[in-house]
């Protein structure tokens, strides 16, 4: 699998996404500057996290107006893989290929913990190694995380099996608070119709390795290595 | 803007002014004799801040002198924008901490965001990549109507810069006592990495060579910052938000790559950040180290507003800005990389052989003075000081009367604002992006982060326990140094070095000048005792409101390593069935204990002695355990001593501890706090090991019980469920900061 991860003025947790993908893929993916006008050719492209032009006017506002975006739509469109993981998901939707908006908090703080999630949909090549209903923990670290559409949409996501990741509480933790920002139906992660664009606030690749203290984002990316090779 | 308006702006330079400058009579006279004239107002401006206290060190250089800076490991120490500390295979941590008290308490957002930006840049100023960031606040009272207001400012402006930044935040203290009502202490640290051959120091070199101005425009914003951090506040301190700088993280974000991609090239002569007294100080220092003269013409420098005059430009402390001295021929490849990151870039300037700092501006010369000489002639007081009264013990009186079951004086501690929980402050920072937090601190007695692209791991801590300090100052300096030690040695880890943030009332009270020379002198015993030098440092004098100082509180920002970051123990209880074990003497001293504070409701007697070679001798042990597998949980004994250390272990986890050793135990050993103490758990078949190594380092180990359960017990019954504990524990700052601001 080759990949992508696009960087932004701002962008800061292009590294995690670079150990992430390296680990599963034993390919270092190519990083694309913002001024960029062309993407190599790339199973996956990856926009990372970070505050892209400082979020100053609004979370991935600007972003998804650089020209580097206008290509990652056209490569979306031909049915390229394309992860957006916090501001990542925040550019995504700005730049409209997934439906919805990302506000401020509900608690106007931010928040970094680790968080417990529901896969709620496997069919797709970023979820296919997790069970359907699996409960898994990734580490959430954002201001402007909580998602929100109109009611009727999150009928309809739910209906197309377009919701990837729900916020949900473990009784059993240590820790068992649920939705961390608020997020209209406890929706963390979400994927456009086909299911080849997915957007999630919480960091997969903050969770793949023995020092991040639990191992659970890394199917996501050994199940894209699997289905992108 | 032209000569005549910004002559129209300056004031004619007298005592008068030069006293509102913050300089005394004596200094007012000394400028004079130094230039043979009268300075002009931009002269005066610049020697005003160059000889504050922020800038000068004027009280406290004599005693810094005392304290041990060098050691086989130390590559960097006091004197550059932070210490530099060998981590072996060509690689090198380079840290600092330093306090930004003052304008946090004015404007907490800003103060404390600006205080993140400017330590972050006094470490990648030197090549560095910054790898953590720590923080260790002090505030007033809970009671106090400002504190809520001041914690939720500075940790909302903490994380505001550092999450932006893309830095972790691996955690720190927070403490509250009311001598910090109308004195907050914001003392941040960060930590990167570098490899030894790319380290970049600030003294200039080179006749000729350019003088190249980065990062943000100049604004007004912060002018004479550094007199203010120089003087007492009164109640019209609100009247100096103004002096107050704005952060900008987005841009310190593109400062660190632009500066890092262009320290990668050869490119770089020296280069310095604008920190306290922006560009006077930078450019002076970088001259003045090489032992050369500079020349600045400031119209060019890259301005946010407009009509500024030489003297504002020069005092100006706008943020994210930095200074560099560039080879000949090489400001195109810098300025290219300026460009990509979108960072203002321009040649300011161009070092001489005169000795001057000259200063032009619309076609005229507004300052020309030898830098040496001014310089040189920064005052330097010994100031009198009086020693602090040493406290009486604590006589066994005061137990007379209590009765306070063991768990409900548990569950009072664990609601204390000291001993409770901080995640609803940390939860704030985000504390994993890099990928690389194995441990922030809380999980464990010390944050450990891997070095990028490595196994290796740097182990970070920030200690000091000011009611101790303010009992007795020498000791607890000591104690400070030798917990930050003993927090590294928790963890697994080689403590290697230290930065001392000094945060005092007026050093002109010989009382509190008392406070600052005991404080260096625990220090510097327990440095030279432990093998611990200070590499970096900062002072912050004159934390006084209205004549009240605050408690002493030298903070110790220490760091150590580990050869892999898998080797570093927590503070959790891993599993059920591990034995406990206490390392170190029995518990027996209760002065100045959180316990009689919380408990008995009083402040007195002296803190706990300080026993410099049984600490090594312990620490040396648990980290020598560690190192061999031997320890699933390692936690030091601290605040409110033996039993609290142990649920603090349980609470991290879920499991609870019985402890049969414990039966009956006096409150002196339950809650005594005795130093070079540890608690650990480890496997049953691990025990005959521990207890034979103990007895050939001569470390009395005692075996408390076992980890079980669900509550803390002894012999006798439970003593308190975790939960209960948890509950308090967590409670008490959310519900504190759900009230109305």
């Amino acid at each position: 699998m080759k990949a992508a991860i696009v960087v932004f003025p701002g962008s800061n947790r292009e590294r995690d996404a670079v150990a992430a993908l390296e680990a599963a893929s034993g390919t270092k993916p190519y990083l694309v500057w913002h001024r960029d006008t062309e993407l190599p050719k790339v199973d996956l492209i990856v926009v990372p996290g970070g505050f892209s032009y400082g979020d100053y006017l609004r979370s991935g506002a600007m972003a998804a107006h650089s020209p580097i975006m206008r290509e990652v739509k056209a490569r979306a469109d031909q049915g390229v893989r394309v992860l957006g993981v916090c501001n990542g998901f925040q550019i995504i939707t700005e730049a409209g290929l997934l439906p919805g908006a990302l506000m401020r908090n509900g608690a106007l703080k931010f928040v970094c913990r680790v968080q417990h999630l529901r896969v709620e949909n496997t069919d797709s090549p970023f979820t296919a190694k997790y069970a359907k209903g699996q409960i898994v923990r990734y580490p959430v670290a954002h201001g402007d995380g909580n998602y929100w559409t109109d009611a009727e949409t999150v009928k309809r996501l739910d209906g197309e099996g377009q919701v990837a990741f729900r916020y949900v509480a473990d009784e059993t933790r240590a820790d068992p608070r649920g939705n961390p920002n608020g997020s209209a139906s406890d929706i963390a992660g979400i994927f456009n119709a086909k299911r080849t664009v997915l957007g999630l606030m919480p960091h997969p690749e903050d969770a793949v390795e023995g020092l991040h203290g639990n191992t659970d984002g890394k199917p996501m990316f050994d199940g894209l290595v699997e289905a992108l090779s | 803007m032209t000569a005549e308006a910004t002559r129209a702006q300056e004031r004619p330079v007298t005592l008068e002014l030069a006293r509102e400058f913050g300089l005394s009579e004596a200094e007012y006279k000394n400028a004079l004799e130094i230039l043979g004239r009268v300075p002009t107002f931009t002269e005066m401006g610049i020697i005003s801040v160059m000889w504050s206290e922020h800038c000068s060190y004027k009280s406290s250089k004599r005693w810094l002198k005392t304290l041990p800076t060098t050691g086989p490991q130390v590559i960097c120490g006091p004197g550059e924008n932070a210490g530099v500390v060998d981590i072996g295979d060509g690689d090198t941590v380079i840290f600092k901490m330093e306090s930004h008290n003052h304008p946090s308490y004015i404007e907490p957002y800003q103060g404390a965001a600006t205080g993140v930006g400017g330590i972050l840049r006094d470490v990648f100023t030197m090549g560095a990549r910054p790898i953590a960031n720590m923080n260790a606040l002090r505030f007033g009272s809970p009671d106090h109507p400002k504190t809520r207001h001041l914690v939720a400012g500075v940790v909302s402006g903490i994380g505001g810069y550092g999450n932006c930044v893309g830095v972790p935040t691996v955690g720190g203290e927070t403490n509250f006592h009311a001598a910090y009502n109308g004195n907050i202490l914001v003392n941040a640290m960060t930590v990167g990495v570098a490899k030894a051959d790319r380290i970049f120091y600030s003294a200039a070199a080179g006749v000729g060579n350019s003088v190249v101005y980065v990062g943000s425009k100049t604004g007004r914003d912060g002018i004479h910052g550094a007199t203010m951090a120089s003087a007492e506040f009164t109640e019209d301190s609100e009247e100096k938000r103004p002096t107050v700088q704005v952060g900008d993280p987005f841009t310190e974000k593109l400062l660190i790559e632009a500066c890092l991609e262009l320290m990668a090239t050869d490119a770089v002569v020296a280069i310095q950040d604008m920190g306290a007294a922006g560009l006077t100080s930078s450019a002076v220092e970088m001259a003045g180290k090489g032992g050369l003269g500079i020349e600045l013409t400031l119209d060019t420098l890259p301005m946010r507003e407009e009509a500024m005059t030489p003297y504002e430009i020069m005092l100006s402390e706008s943020q994210e800005r930095m200074l560099f001295i560039l080879k000949p021929g090489r400001e195109e490849v810098a300025r290219a990389i300026f460009d990509k990151w979108e960072l203002d870039f321009a040649v300011i300037g161009t070092l001489t052989d005169s000795g001057n700092l000259v200063i032009k501006m619309y076609g005229e010369t507004w300052c020309d003075m030898p830098i040496a000489p001014v310089s040189n002639a920064a005052p330097e007081y010994d100031r009198p000081w009086e020693p602090t009264p040493v406290a009486n013990e604590v006589p066994d009186s005061v137990f007379d009367g209590y009765s306070l079951p063991l768990g409900d004086a548990l569950e009072k501690l664990f609601a204390c604002p000291d001993l409770a929980s901080k995640r609803w402050i940390w939860e704030q920072y985000d504390s994993l992006v890099g990928g690389d937090t194995r441990f922030m601190s809380g999980q464990a007695d010390a944050a450990v982060v891997r070095v990028p692209g490595q196994t290796k791991a740097v182990a970070i801590t920030t200690d000091c326990t000011p009611r101790y300090c303010l009992a007795d100052p020498v000791r607890g300096g000591a104690q400070a140094v030798a917990e930050a030690w003993r927090n590294l040695s928790a963890v697994g880890a080689l403590p290697l070095a230290i930065t001392d943030n000094m945060n005092f009332g007026n050093p002109e009270k010989p009382r509190i000048m008392g406070q600052f020379v005991g404080a260096v002198q625990g220090i510097a015993q327990a440095c030279v005792a432990l093998d611990f030098p200070v590499v970096s440092g900062n002072v912050s004098l004159y934390n006084e409101t209205n004549g009240e100082a605050i408690l002493p509180t030298p903070a110790i920002g220490a760091v150590g390593t580990l050869p892999d970051a898998m080797i570093a123990v927590g503070i959790a209880f891993q599993q059920e069935g591990d034995v406990i074990l206490a390392i170190g003497d029995s518990g027996s001293h209760i002065g100045q204990s959180l316990f009689l504070r919380e408990i008995l409701g009083r402040e007195e007697g002296p803190p706990p002695p300080v026993d410099l070679a049984v600490e090594r001798r312990n620490g040396e042990f648990v980290r020598g355990l560690i190192h061999a597998g031997l320890v699933a949980s390692s936690h030091d004994v601290a605040d409110g001593g033996l039993i609290v250390t142990i649920a603090e272990m349980a609470l991290a986890s879920g499991i609870g501890a019985h402890l049969p050793a414990l039966d009956n135990a006096h409150p002196r050993a339950l809650f005594g706090e005795d130093q070079a103490r540890y608690v650990l758990a480890v496997r049953p078949d691990a025990v005959a090991a521990v207890q034979e190594k103990a007895k050939a380092a001569g470390v009395p180990v005692t075996v408390l019980g076992e980890t079980r359960g669900a509550a803390l017990s002894t012999g006798s019954g439970e003593i308190v469920t975790i939960k209960r504990l948890k509950d308090v524990n967590e409670g008490w700052l959310p519900t504190y900061m759900s009230a109305e601001l």
